[in-house]
Parts: C-alpha cells; structure tokens; sequence
C-alpha cells in the first residue's frame, strides 16, 4: 500500500498545524502514488474529520468513550490497531507532546522506522521515505532515510503548505476499534498553563526573554505590557524558565516550542544554537541585547545594543505615539 | 524500589556556531577541542531520581547505564559521585553511530540483564542527533508502558505519581511500575554539581563492564538495527545582516528601533 496517514487530535481543531500536516501528506502522498488517509482521535473527532475530509480522501475517525480524551497506553494500541489494518506505508504525525509521545512506539509495534522534529519529507530513489531534521542542537542539517516500513514522521507540521481542497470531499467514517483501557498509566489531571489567550505556536508576534531579565518581576512590568501593546505573547529562553521565573510551556526552542511568528522580538537573550532551531521559521527576528557579540544578532533583521532596562520604557512609549500617528 | 537511568556521553553541546564542524564523509559531527559532557536530560533524569530518593527515604537504589565508547565512562563516574548507587558500561566497539533502534536493543538487553527495575528512566532527547526516541523504544523492547516529557516522580503507596509538561501545561499521571519515563528539564531538576573529590573518589567505585555480545547481540548491534541511516549531514549556511539602529542617544536609537518594530507588525 503506497497510503499515507495522518493522525490528528480533536482536541486542536483544525489549526495551522493539523493544515500543514495534511498538506505534507498529500504531497507524500503524490510522491508515492497513494492516497490521503486521515484518522482523527478523541471527544468531538467528527466535527474535525468533516473539515478534513475537504482535503483527505477518506478520514477515519474515534470518538469512543476510551478514546476520548488521551491515555498514553490506550491511544497508541488504538492507533497501531488501525495501522494494522490500513497498512500506511507513511504515518505522519505533528510535533505535539502526544504525538511525539507515541510515534516512535508505534513504529515499532508496526516494524517500521520513525524520525522526529522533520522540516521535510520525500521519497528517495528505492523508495525510501527521506526526512530532513536539525541535528546538534540546530548547528547541522541530516537527511536521513528511513529503512523500515511504514515510516512513522513527526513534522514541525506548522512549517508546511496546507493542501489543496478537493472538489469532491472526501469519505468520513466511524473506526470501530476494539480497544481496551490500559490502565498501567492514567492521567489523573490536566491543566492549562499558557502565556495568553491564543497558543504560542499561533502567535504572529512574540516577545522572548531570557536569562538576562534577571528575575521573574520584569517579566510581568517589562515584557508583559510591551506585549500587550503589540498584541503578542509572551516566551523565553531555557535559561528562564529552568530558573522558574516563568512556566516551561513558555519555552522557545529546539526543545520547547516551534513558533513561526512575523516578529521574533528576543530581549536578552543569547541566541544559542538550542533556542535558534525553534525560531528558524520566524519571519523577522529582532534583538535588544547589552552584548554586540551575541550570536542571537548573526539571525536579526536589526537590533539595539543596550541595556533593556533602558530601551524597555522608553520603546513603549515610542510605540504607542507611533501607533497614534500611524 | 529499583531505578534505571540512562545515561548518554555527547559532544558538548554548548560549543558555538562558529567552531562546530562536520566530517560530511563519515556523517559526524568532528570533536575538535570540544569536550565529552553527560547528556542534559539525563542528568535532569538522575537529579530527579535522587530527590525521588531522598524524598522516599532508604530504600531506593539507583543505578545507571550508559551505551557507549570507553570515553562513557566518565558519564557514569560523574553520575556515581552525584551519588547513583551503582553504574554499568555496555562497550560499544562498532563503526559510526548506531542507531535509536540498535541503541535501544542494547539498552532493553542490558536492562535485563542487570535486575528488576521499577522506573527506567531516560532524557527525552540527546543533545547530540535529538532523535527522542530511545526510552519510547526500550519500552517497546520490553513490553512496559511509557511516558515522556516528565519532571517530577513521587512514590505513593506502590504507585508512581508523574508530573509531565505538555504543550499547554502539565498533566498527572498515575502509573503501576514497572514504566518507562522520559524526563524534560523543569525549574527543580537542575542537576546537582557533584564535589570534585567525589568525582575522584568515584573512580575506586566497582563499575560493571559488558559488550554486547555479552548480552547475546554477538553479530553486532547495528546490523540488526538497520532503522535508518544518516544519507547527508551538513552546517546549512545562513546568511542575516543585522542593523544595528544608529542614534547620538538612547532615545533616537530607540525611537529608530520602535520604527523598525511598527514597520513589521504593521497591519497586524
Ligand atoms: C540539549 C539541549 C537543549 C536545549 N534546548 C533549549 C531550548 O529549547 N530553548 C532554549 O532557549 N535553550 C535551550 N538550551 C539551552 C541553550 O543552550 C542556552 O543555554 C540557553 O538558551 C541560554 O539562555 P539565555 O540566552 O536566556 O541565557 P544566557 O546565555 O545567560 O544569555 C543572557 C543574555 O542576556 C544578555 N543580557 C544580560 N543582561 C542584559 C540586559 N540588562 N539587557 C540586555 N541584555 C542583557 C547577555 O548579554 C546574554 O546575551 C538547550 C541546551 C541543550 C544542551
Ligand atoms: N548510548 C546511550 N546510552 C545510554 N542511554 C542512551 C543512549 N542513547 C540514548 N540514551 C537515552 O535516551 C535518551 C534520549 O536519547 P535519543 O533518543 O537518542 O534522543 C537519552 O537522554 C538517554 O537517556
């Protein structure tokens, strides 16, 4: 089978992600000469199949009380089984804490190969299926080729074109899987932790501090009303949030979030090659930093340097005449 | 209770940019003058262990385990002197870098071969290639559940409780061991700095050495992996040119600045 399936939870709608990955999947998909599955998993996956199906060939989806919200155990038997049965020859999935979670488990249950964190994907001579990730904390490039089948992806699925809609939509169907809870692991309890209304990886303008903020305060009589100014959220560095002056879900990074904003505005912050690779995507990448040797001004459109203590206020009240006159 | 930690030997990470170099034939990142450093995210596994220890009182033993060139060996030291109870070497004697796949079978088999373990624990990912696979493999390897991401243990009546972050906050998770976790830095498992005459100390300490043939992967781990292979590895080149706004004063620099900033964000 030359299919290619996509994984998504319900829970996310059809955000940018979900819309970039399916569009690396139908391209996948072309590659290979197979068709466009999806399979849509948790409370309220119809809805979301029924928007999929505008561009996927057949969406499957699982509502079912086990399934409804996500149990590390019972999701990925539920997934395998249904691989199991499709028989994919790629599963692509984005790079959300589930889906990495699972993704290379499936592919070994299934006996294939599986590469995170990928920025493309194709199909080489002999078809193997070929990705493209950071490596070295972003410092390197690798192109890897996956020798088992199915491939199992997950993507920086934000960093990809959506697909074309289809003329005729595609088929949505119920799976009825026979699954059972596996109760080995259970989360027990949920909570939201997050730098404002909308989601950082959505964000069209961020502002970022790091290390050289100094404390938890100025992020909230600093950074947090310059952002409120230029309707952005907030993030930061590794180095900010291990020193607990902000939650770990604000972190930037090649281990923390992806984000693909218009404007990247980092306030004393480095630029370590690790906080780098999560920013590769932003558009324009500015910088307010007391060191004119940072690397972080090898990656910006213009900076200052000076202290932020000093710039902070006075740019605040530059911004908001210029937004007056604009 | 029982600990595993896996524990990964990596280029130092925090070499800059501009000395890092690869060898685009073998498709390896070249030493150079860099140093050998444990993994982060395994030191943020060992820290929580130990607090997880300390926090449990007695009877809780630690012991971790590295994969990897004889160099490895000074990972499991350092780990000792943070005060890991016992540590483990499986040699690694084969060309190039082996795979998530052939890495995790070794792991999985030396894990079987070294006791019964509660909590195995690894990084979510090394520094290094970043794969984020293996503690998900060593799972699968040995029919345990898994769950990644996570930065607090504690142990509550024969259960695990773990703390994981997700991308919109955390979640708690109640787990029946034996599991598998990978563990994520937080603000509480910065790891510790072990004293320098532990560290000295720690090489007196017994340290178990196996190859893998020992553990039965007599025809060479990497051979029987063949999960993927690494077909280019490069320094992509990439060119910005930063503007450093001009200005007499702080204020007309900064007046040029927040001009620079409405120019980007305008119709937004
Ligand atoms: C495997 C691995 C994964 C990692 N993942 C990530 C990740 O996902 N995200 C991430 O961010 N890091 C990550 N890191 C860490 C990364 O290598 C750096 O250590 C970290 O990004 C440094 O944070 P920082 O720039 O805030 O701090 P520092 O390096 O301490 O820099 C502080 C900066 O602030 C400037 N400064 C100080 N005072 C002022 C002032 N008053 N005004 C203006 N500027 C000032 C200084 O000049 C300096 O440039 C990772 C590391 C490893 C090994
Ligand atoms: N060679 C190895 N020896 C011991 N542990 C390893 C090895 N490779 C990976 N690990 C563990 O797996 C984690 C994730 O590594 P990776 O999947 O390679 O990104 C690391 O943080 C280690 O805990």
């Amino acid at each position: 089978m030359n299919d290619v399936l996509i994984c998504l939870f319900a829970a996310s709608g059809f955000d940018k992600a979900a819309q970039g990955l399916a569009g690396a999947g139908r391209r996948l998909a072309g590659e290979l000469g197979g068709g466009l599955r999806a399979f849509v998993v948790g409370e309220g996956a119809e809805a979301l199949a029924r928007e999929v199906a505008r561009v996927a060939d057949e969406v499957l989806f699982a509502d079912q009380p086990e399934l409804a919200e996500y149990q590390p155990e019972t999701c990925l038997t539920a997934l395998a089984e249904l691989c199991g049965s499709l028989r994919p020859r790629a599963v692509l999935l984005g790079n959300d804490t589930y889906s990495q979670e699972i993704a290379p488990r499936l592919a070994h249950r299934l006996g294939g190969s599986a590469a995170g964190d990928c920025v493309e994907v194709s199909v080489a001579e002999g078809a193997a299926v070929r990705v493209s990730r950071q490596v070295y904390g972003g410092k390197a490039q690798a192109v890897l080729e996956l020798k088992r089948s199915p491939a199992v992806v997950w993507l920086r699925a934000r960093s990809f074109q959506p697909a074309p809609a289809r003329a005729e939509g595609g088929t949505v169907t119920r799976a009825s899987l026979d699954v059972r809870p596996d109760t080995r692991t259970r989360v027990v309890e949920r909570r939201r932790e997050e730098s404002g209304e909308a989601r950082l990886e959505e964000a069209r303008v961020i502002v970022s501090g790091g290390r050289g903020i100094g404390g938890p305060e100025p992020f909230e009589t600093e950074l947090k009303p310059l952002a409120e100014l230029l309707g952005a959220q907030l993030a930061a560095s590794r180095a900010a949030c291990d020193a607990g002056w902000v939650p770990p879900t604000w972190q930037v990074g090649q281990t923390g979030k992806k984000v693909t904003p218009e404007l990247y505005l980092a306030v004393a912050i480095t630029g370590a090659s690790q906080h780098m690779a999560g920013i590769s995507e932003a558009r324009t990448i500015a910088a307010i930093n007391t060191d004119p040797d940072a690397p972080i001004f090898k990656h910006c459109r213009f900076g200052i340097v000076e202290d932020y203590r000093k710039v902070l206020p006075l740019l605040r009240e530059k911004l908001k005449v210029l937004r007056t006159e604009d | 209770m029982n600990i595993l930690v896996c524990l990964k030997q990596i280029l130092d990470p925090e070499v800059p940019a501009r000395d890092f170099r690869v060898d685009a034939a073998r498709r390896e990142a070249e030493q150079g003058s860099a140093n050998l450093v444990t993994n982060i995210f395994c030191e943020n596994a060992l820290e929580t262990a130990l607090q997880l220890r300390e926090r449990a009182g007695g009877d809780v033993k630690i012991m971790v385990l590295s994969y990897g060139r004889p160099t490895a060996e000074d990972s499991l030291r350092k780990a000792l002197a943070m005060k890991a109870d016992a540590a483990a070497l499986v040699l690694d004697e084969g060309e190039g870098t082996p795979d998530p796949l052939a890495v995790a079978r070794v792991l999985a088999a030396a894990i079987g071969r070294l006791g019964e373990f509660d909590l195995i624990m690894t990084g979510r990912e090394a520094g290094d290639w970043g794969a984020g696979q293996t503690g998900g493999l060593i799972a699968e390897e040995l029919g345990l559940p898994c769950v990644s991401f996570v930065d607090t243990v504690e142990a509550a009546g024969g259960l695990l409780r773990l703390k994981r972050q997700t991308d919109t906050g955390w979640e708690l998770i109640e787990a029946t061991p034996p599991v598998v976790v990978t563990v994520t830095n937080d603000e509480h498992n910065v790891p510790r700095i072990p004293k320098v005459r532990d560290v000295m100390m720690s090489y007196r300490q017994p340290l178990t050495k196996l190859t893998p043939a020992d553990l039965g992967l007599a025809d060479g781990a990497r051979a029987a992996g063949g999960y993927y292979e690494v077909a280019e590895l490069f320094v992509p080149q990439k060119e910005a040119s930063c503007d450093f706004v001009a200005g007499d004063t702080l204020d007309e620099k900064v007046e040029a600045f927040a001009r620079r900033i409405v120019e980007v964000t305008r119709g937004m």
